[in-house]
């Protein structure tokens, strides 16, 4: 394969936002024509991607398509490359972006060429996350999604834009400092930041507790992990409807995806060492954050703090260690992508309308927006993880990871299950059943074309992996398989060095 | 002997058009513009003239009290480049504050020669009287607005303070010399006595002395009120050209003559680096003038650069040097849009003249949007790639208080960076600014722009430059 596939993947919406930067700015004609050049781009991005998959081997585990070339002589190399976990978050990243293009009609009424350019380098940035093969590539691609991120929550946002901006941002940046550090230290003890000769030779166990802490930090804030996720509600609220959906459906999983690839890969000793203070974290995210949700009267934030607790279940799904849990996790979190991005473009129909987010402004919407009712109910099913729908399959899987290693910690987990159920239902009860009160609502219309259209198309593939989640699993199988034998490997090695039984 | 004058032909030349130019507008009426105008290209020339030497040559000359080699030559090229960046940018400026006379140039000119040859400074000596030459201009450039009492002020206080400092530095050399016998840097490497403590104290006053001229804390009083006082021309050649030659001065005479009593000093650097980042990044966050704020943004840089001097590794030096090349390039852009910021023959230099600066103005936006994220150190801009290094530097000698000190100044000074960002984008927006910039300041915003944003394509070839630059 010699066409470079992965950085023209990359490079694309780039390109495309060049584009729309040169357009001229003054009549709505130019935002039309700015909106089809960024459209065009994304879902020209979205068929390669869809290309690359069916190219995807999925029999082997080595990376794929790598590109490998000289960046900073000696010391870095730009290294791309893709393995059974990171295509499926490439295909989420592409196929949320032209979904969350279409979803800006009239919410966003000023300065629209800006917003596309931002969300534009965004994907290209997330999708360069996803396939960097070198930690420094990896952490230049990481950070650089800060900067498009700040502006659209703070041009864009609501009215404590500029609040949550900064709070984003600041949170973010210190835990990924540390993380640099990290990665210059990994330089410095092992000679290389190449993911691939890590994976192979692994690092010195004696520093790896504090490499994974520093890790740790970065990952926590971004997942985001109690107590760090304060950041998330204010974000979400302010952001506008389609930075929400990019939010939630993609940033979101960088974390995860770091946990997968760096975290347990390059440290498994000390990955192991941690796994009760993750179990532990993630137990509060689900229960507590949970009950947070419950109390929650805006419906942006509730769908936030809902977040934070599914981003509970795949945190300890990943530490699970065993087959079920890893898959149940990034099942989870492509299911989660979906679901989430298009419960906040259900609150963003609505909020286009009425201009409230707030639930005891809504009531009884079922009568007069049928469809929006049955779409709505189709993902708020899929949010609590109803069998039929992909949330189900991710949970289960984590849920039975979960119950082979700890039984008490799957007992407490399966309560987030139960508690999700209740904000859910509870929200969805209180916008669309019950009386038609509030006079306003009686002139709103129903969804339009468009709106269909995204809702519909991520509720297809919610289904469709619901009920057939092999396509899922097969791409990831063997990836999975390979980290597993490689972690058990470091740890009977570090066992039988040290002289006792970790292993039990 | 005569033979080697060909080395320093950049140093005889610059020397004889500051006499030609001084000629030239004492017998020429009405002769400010082209004074200004000869000075850019005799700059220009003197930089031709650097790259004419052979740039891998070690020489010492005049006994060895003058040394040219790669180093001190990419130095004077940065020093002089920057230098000429900062005439081509602020001619606009200089005319409608009415201060476009002969005078501003040769001066800039000739404490450019003071830089030049405190670079090249083999020698105590040789170093003090660079230092003195390049001070004395810059006394006057700051209170060049005479008519203004802040710029007085800056002048004055700049004087006394800097005297002070050249004091203390001068006291050291004795030391220096009284201990070692010499006041050369090779034979005073070759003398010591470790021993003996007068040395140490040497030190201490020279390091003192060096902190004060790039504005370290505590040494760092002068800096806001001077870069807020004097002409923002002079705060962008204050804030830029002098740090270049005193952190040469400062690696020099750091690894020169004392690389072996590196733990006599070290601590000190370190001291000096980790207050200046902190420092630096707490107090420029309640600043309302940008051109304080710009000071201590400043202050903190100079902490960064500080950090990579304090490894005593050749990697260090060289990451600062980097530091050092990439601050240049952002501060040329981020002066440039304040040169911008003029409504009426008025110019504005409070953050909130910012507010709402997008609407109207969205390319010069999009730069300085560039360049704060640059100083922040956000990837993928230059800014980033200079902290990257620097703290490669750092964390391979294992000073792992110093890099996670360095990085979380670095997030508070994200901070204040931000608010910038802040104001100009998610603000009111205000009147719009006049928009006929001259080409000069053009060219200087959008190449400094274009540098720090396309850094990340092809990084590796300053480093490869720099990276010739062997001091141990």
């Amino acid at each position: 394969m010699n066409f470079p596939i992965l950085s023209s993947l990359i490079l694309l919406p780039l390109v495309g936002s060049l584009f729309i930067l040169f357009v001229k700015s003054d009549s709505s004609n130019t935002h039309q024509s700015s909106k089809y050049v960024a459209l065009f781009t994304s879902f020209v991005n979205f068929f390669i991607s869809i290309y690359l998959w069916y190219l995807f081997d999925n029999t082997i585990s080595e990376f794929q398509f790598v590109e490998d070339k000289e960046w900073l002589k000696g010391f870095v190399n730009y290294k791309v490359g893709i393995d059974g976990i990171s295509i499926l978050f490439i295909l989420l990243t592409t196929f949320i972006t032209p979904l969350s293009i279409i979803a800006i009609n009239n919410s966003i009424s000023f300065r629209l060429k800006e917003f596309l350019i931002a969300i534009l380098v965004m994907e290209s940035l997330m999708i360069g996350v996803f396939c960097s093969l070198d930690l420094i590539i990896f952490y230049l691609f990481f950070e650089g999604g800060l900067i498009p991120m700040f502006l659209i929550i703070g041009i864009w946002g609501g009215t404590r834009r500029i609040y949550s901006a900064f709070k984003f941002f600041l949170f973010t940046l210190l835990g990924s400092v540390l993380m640099l550090v990290a990665i210059i230290a990994i330089y410095w003890i092992t000679g290389t930041t190449d993911v691939v000769q890590l994976y192979e030779f692994g690092i010195d166990w004696k520093y790896q507790n504090l490499l994974w802490l520093a890790f740790f930090s970065s990952f926590a804030v971004k997942t985001p992990m109690w107590p760090v996720h304060t950041w998330l509600p204010d974000a979400h609220v302010e952001a506008p409807t389609a930075g929400s959906v990019f939010l939630a459906a993609i940033l979101l999983k960088l974390a995860g995806y770091g946990f997968i690839r760096f975290s347990l890969g390059l440290f498994p000793i000390a990955s192991d060492f941690f796994t009760p203070l993750i179990y532990s974290l993630s137990l509060i995210a689900i229960v507590f954050i949970s009950l947070v949700a419950l109390m929650q009267d805006d419906m942006k934030k509730l769908i936030a703090y809902s977040s934070v607790a599914h981003m509970g279940f795949v945190t300890l799904g990943i530490f699970t260690l065993t087959q079920q849990g890893i898959e149940g996790s990034i099942i989870q979190m492509i299911s989660h992508g979906l679901v989430s991005a298009a419960l906040f473009l259900c609150v963003g129909v609505l909020y286009d309308r009425t201009h409230s987010r707030l639930i005891n402004s809504y009531g009884g919407i079922v009568s007069i927006m049928p469809k929006y009712a049955v779409v709505f109910m189709i993902f708020t099913l899929a949010a609590i993880g109803l069998p039929g729908t992909s949330g189900f399959i991710g949970e289960f899987l984590i849920l039975l990871g979960a119950f082979q290693k700890s039984i008490i910690t799957a007992l407490i987990a399966s309560l987030g299950v139960i508690f999700a159920a209740a904000y859910m239902l509870w929200l969805y009860k209180r916008v669309v059943f019950g009386n038609l009160i509030n006079k306003e609502l009686f002139k709103i219309p129903d969804l339009n074309k468009s709106e269909i259209f995204i809702l519909w198309s991520l509720a297809i593939p919610t289904l469709f992996f619901g009920f057939y989640p092999e396509p899922l699993i097969n791409t990831i199988e063997i990836s999975i398989q390979d980290l597993i034998q490689m972690y058990d490997l470091n740890l009977s090695s570090y066992a039988e060095f040290n002289g006792d039984d970790l292993i039990k | 002997m005569i033979d080697n004058l060909n080395f320093i032909y950049p140093e005889i030349f610059i020397s004889l058009s500051i006499m030609f130019l001084l000629l030239l507008g004492v017998f020429k009426k009405n002769s400010n513009s082209l004074v200004y105008n000869f000075s850019i290209i005799f700059l220009i020339f003197t930089l031709a003239l650097i790259f004419n030497n052979p740039l891998q040559s070690n020489i010492y000359l005049f006994n060895d009290s003058y040394e040219i080699n790669f180093f001190s030559s990419f130095m004077k090229i940065l020093t002089i480049s920057s230098g000429s960046f900062v005439l081509i940018a602020s001619s606009r400026y200089l005319r409608i504050f009415k201060i476009f006379q002969i005078e501003y140039s040769i001066l800039l000119l000739s404490s450019i020669l003071g830089m030049m040859v405190m670079i090249s400074s083999n020698d105590l000596i040789v170093f003090y009287i660079g230092l003195e030459l390049q001070s004395l201009s810059l006394y006057v450039l700051a209170s060049f607005n005479r008519d203004q009492i802040k710029s007085s002020e800056s002048g004055l206080k700049y004087f006394i303070l800097s005297a002070l400092s050249s004091g203390l530095l001068l006291y050291g050399c004795s030391l220096i010399y009284g201990y070692t016998g010499s006041t050369n840097f090779i034979i005073i490497s070759e003398n010591i006595d470790p021993i003996k403590y007068g040395l140490t104290f040497g030190i201490v006053f020279i390091l003192v002395g060096l902190a004060f001229k790039i504005s370290a804390v505590p040494f760092h009083m002068w800096a806001p009120d001077v870069y807020e006082g004097s002409p923002t021309s002079v705060t962008l050649f204050f804030a830029v050209v002098p740090k270049i030659a005193a952190l040469t001065v400062f690696i020099r005479f750091l690894y020169v003559p004392f690389i072996n009593m590196i733990d006599q000093w070290q601590i000190i650097v370190i001291f000096l680096s980790i207050a200046s980042m902190i420092f630096g990044a707490l107090a420029a966050i309640g600043q309302k003038n940008l051109k304080r704020l710009v000071a201590y943004s400043s202050i903190g840089h100079m902490g960064f650069a500080l950090a990579g001097l304090s490894t005593g590794t050749n990697e260090g030096v060289q990451s600062s040097i980097i530091y050092i090349s990439i601050y240049i390039l952002m501060n040329l852009g981020l002066f440039s849009c304040l040169f911008m910021l003029k409504r009426n023959d008025k110019y504005y230099e409070n953050i909130d003249d910012l507010s709402g600066f997008s609407k109207n103005h969205p390319l010069i936006s999009l730069s300085l949007l560039i360049i704060l994220f640059s100083l922040a150190g956000i990837p993928p801009m230059a800014g980033f790639f200079a902290k990257f290094y620097l703290f490669k530097a750092i964390v391979k000698e294992s000073m792992y208080f110093l890099a996670i000190t360095g990085l979380l100044s670095t997030v508070i000074s994200a901070f204040y960076y931000l608010r910038i960002i802040k104001i100009i984008y998610f603000d009111q927006e205000k009147e719009k600014y006049d928009s006929d910039y001259s080409i000069g300041l053009k060219l200087t915003l959008s190449l400094s722009t274009l540098l720090i944003l396309l850094y990340f394509i092809y990084p590796s070839r300053l480093v490869e430059i720099v990276s010739r630059i062997n001091i141990i």
